[in-house]
């Protein structure tokens, strides 16, 4: 085996590394999650009161402005959109800061960085697959039935992962050089939860707002696990869809050309 | 002859320091957005001094390493030696040159790195293991080989923010020293833990050595790099100043050292702060203002800090505060102006010394290393985070013939005895 290491050469076996690493990345996921509960009294309780607590406020919400019931109860309703839009959130606070977070570890040991921002992003995921549970013991409870729609949940899921690694790989990027994302970031989660289909559905919005509100990928990623999860029963509209689709694309190629492009600085700015 | 294991060629590492208002390290975005929004309205002045100066931290650095080879790196700091590792590590990119490795290298630049205080000792064996590069079948495989290294087998589902130091820093070398690298990359970790621990330390390097791997090692222990290296790379401000037979380099080392107890700080890149004023260099001095080299536990010395005062106005409310850590890298005690005799004032001109005077320095034998770290108004000015280091020597602090030793502790605290024998009363 050698090695060469030469000005702008660190890419050379680039892919090959990342997947020699492939178990350290399961180790920071795994280490993330074992320290979060672990100096928590109701330790992993935490993933599931979170979003059940969001949902009962949307649900109380659509209440008191009045949105009339339809044939899906409102409770799935919320929560169907609750559970994509708390993974996004989760997995883009975490990997966002996650470089910053693992100072130490980039300045003194060599490893293809994108793991670390990868990995936030899978433990986010492992709270989702939890909260998964939390919907399915939900819907026995009512008596509903999901339909063969289930079966497009994994492409939903996929969907909402590529979104969140590729604008968590350019916002982590991007706060190692400039640490004023850290404060970005918070703030388009918030306003984030207001412009996406949690509360309502996206067919609520009017009609010439449509084409501005398609521009929000969580819509079509929303909408769809809506739809999956639900049986067909909501709507799911083309357009939003496709949009989603591109712009995850999107950010997925800028969020790793960007990362790759300052990557090789990190060491020495961090 | 093989092929070299190790061949660097030309090697150089550039640094931009940047002189902008701020002087952090990263930059704001803010900061950013207002020099491209100001910069066509700004009047160029010619005379302007440049946003950014480039710093060469390794120069045209060439060696070669062969199997079974020990190359001890010394240097002072700032020499260049952590940036020559980090570069063979893989951790940051040379600007020039080009380096052949041959075979999987491992660093050890810092024991214990990506422990986590929460986790228990074996987790955190795995999750270290996989970080220094070992797969998860290779941990499981060793396992109990790290285990019984450390000596450390009944703490092992205990969280590690419980563990003494030492236990730490057995555990933490424990697992590195298991990772069976072909190149092996170290970094000052033998100035941890105990004797006996480094002896064993020292002997595992040794069979690493002799098994035909090759080892770098970088240290401020002159003896222990006489006593592990065949050949030895002397730095100097990121050149290679000499490279040979290890006992030679040490001895050509030792001799520029002693000629040399002024510690320079003009031309680093690393730090922090607006520049309103800067250290300039640092000495240790005799109560009576000799220079010397090294302080002596229980003598009286004197700090002396050499600043710039760029601006040349009169300053008020300047701190200065020199932060010492012993060689496990922990704060030992802090010399702040605010403490002792308040913040001063300072006339109008281009450059200041400050002296602090240590009475009976109450330090252990050992290495140390120090924070500099200096305020206006309350604002940064600068802030050297690892400025220097000095040693301090055997001294006999009680004047009782006694020396206090390295293992006492972390400091020496004044103290006395008085025994009282209850008198049996006569009746």
């Amino acid at each position: 085996m050698q090695l060469i290491i030469e000005p702008g050469l660190a890419s050379a076996n680039y892919w090959r590394d990342l997947w020699r690493y492939r178990e350290l990345m399961a180790f920071l996921a795994w280490r993330d999650l074992a320290v979060r509960y672990k100096q928590t009294a109701i330790g992993v309780a935490w993933a599931i009161i979170r979003p059940a607590l969001t949902m009962m406020v949307f649900v109380l919400f659509r209440r008191l402005v009045g949105i009339e019931r339809g044939a899906v109860p409102d409770v799935l309703l919320v929560l169907a959109a609750v559970l994509p839009w708390q993974f996004f959130s989760n997995a883009l606070t975490e990997s966002s800061t996650s470089l910053i977070n693992n100072t130490n570890l980039i300045s003194k040991v060599y490893f293809p960085r994108l793991i670390v921002p990868i990995a936030a992003v899978a433990t986010a995921f492992v709270d989702f697959l939890i909260t998964l549970a939390l919907l399915a013991v939900v819907m026995a409870w009512i008596g509903f039935a999901p339909g063969w729609t289930l079966l497009a949940l994994p492409f939903y899921a996929a969907l909402a992962f590529g979104l969140s690694t590729g604008a968590g790989l350019l916002l982590a990027a991007l706060n190692v050089e400039y640490r004023d994302f850290r404060y970005i970031v918070p703030f388009v989660i918030q306003v984030g939860l207001f412009i996406s289909p949690i509360a309502f559905a996206s067919t609520n919005m009017p009609a010439r707002w449509r084409g501005l509100y398609s521009l929000n990928p969580l819509v079509g990623i929303i909408d769809g696990f809506r739809w999956s999860i639900l049986g067909g029963r909501t709507p799911i509209d083309a357009t939003f869809l496709a949009t989603s689709v591109a712009i995850t694309l999107a950010s997925i190629v800028i969020g790793i050309w960007y990362f790759r492009r300052m990557e090789r600085g990190f060491a020495d700015v961090i | 002859m093989s092929l070299p294991l190790i061949a660097v060629e030309g090697l150089g590492k550039k640094y931009r320091i940047q002189h902008h208002q701020g002087g952090a390290r990263y930059v704001a975005l803010r900061d950013v957005i207002a020099q491209k929004l100001s910069a066509p309205f700004r009047r160029r002045s010619g005379n302007e001094p440049p946003a950014t100066e480039d710093f060469w931290a390794l120069q045209d650095v060439s060696f070669d390493v062969h199997e079974g080879d020990v190359l001890g790196i010394i240097g002072r700091n700032g020499a260049g030696k952590s940036t020559l590792l980090k570069i063979l590590s893989r951790i940051t990119e040379p600007t020039a040159g080009r380096v052949v490795l041959r075979g999987r290298a491992a660093s050890l630049l810092e024991v214990g790195t990506g422990f986590h205080p929460e986790l228990s000792g074996r987790d955190n064996i795995f999750l270290n293991g996989a970080i220094l590069g070992m797969s998860r079948a290779e941990i499981i495989r060793k396992f109990d080989e790290i285990v019984a290294f450390a000596g450390t087998e009944q703490f092992l589902d205990t969280p590690v923010k419980r563990y003494s130091s030492g236990m730490y820093v057995r555990l933490a070398f424990a697992v590195a020293a298991h990772l069976e690298p072909e190149i092996l990359i170290v970094d000052e970790v033998l100035a941890v833990g105990d004797a006996e621990f480094q002896q064993k330390c020292l002997g595992k390097m040794g069979e690493v050595a002799k098994s035909g791997r090759t080892v770098l090692f970088v240290s401020h222990q002159l003896a222990m790099v006489d006593n592990l290296c065949r050949t030895g790379l002397f730095l100097e401000k990121g050149r290679v100043r000499m490279l040979g037979a290890a006992r030679d380099v040490i001895a050509a080392y030792a001799h520029r050292a002693s000629h040399r107890s002024v510690e320079q700080f003009s031309d680093r890149p690393n730090r922090r702060g607006n520049g309103s004023i800067r250290f300039e260099q640092a000495r240790i001095l005799t109560a009576a203002g000799q220079p010397v080299d090294a302080l002596v536990s229980g003598g009286d010395f004197i700090f002396e800090l050499q600043l710039t005062n760029p601006s040349a106005a009169a300053l008020r409310a300047v701190h200065v505060s020199v932060g010492i850590d012993n060689a496990l890298g922990q704060r030992v005690t802090t010399w702040s102006s605010t403490y002792a005799g308040g913040d001063f004032a300072i006339a109008p001109s281009p450059s200041f010394s400050v002296r602090i005077g240590l009475p009976r320095v109450a330090l252990l034998p050992g290495d140390y290393s120090y924070n500099l770290y200096a305020t206006v108004n309350g604002d940064v000015a600068d802030w050297l985070p690892p400025a220097g280091s000095f040693v301090v020597e055997p001294g006999d602090f009680f004047g009782t013939g006694r020396l206090p030793e390295a293992r006492d502790g972390s400091f020496i605290s004044e103290h006395s005895f008085t025994v009282e024998t209850p008198v049996a009363r006569r009746s």
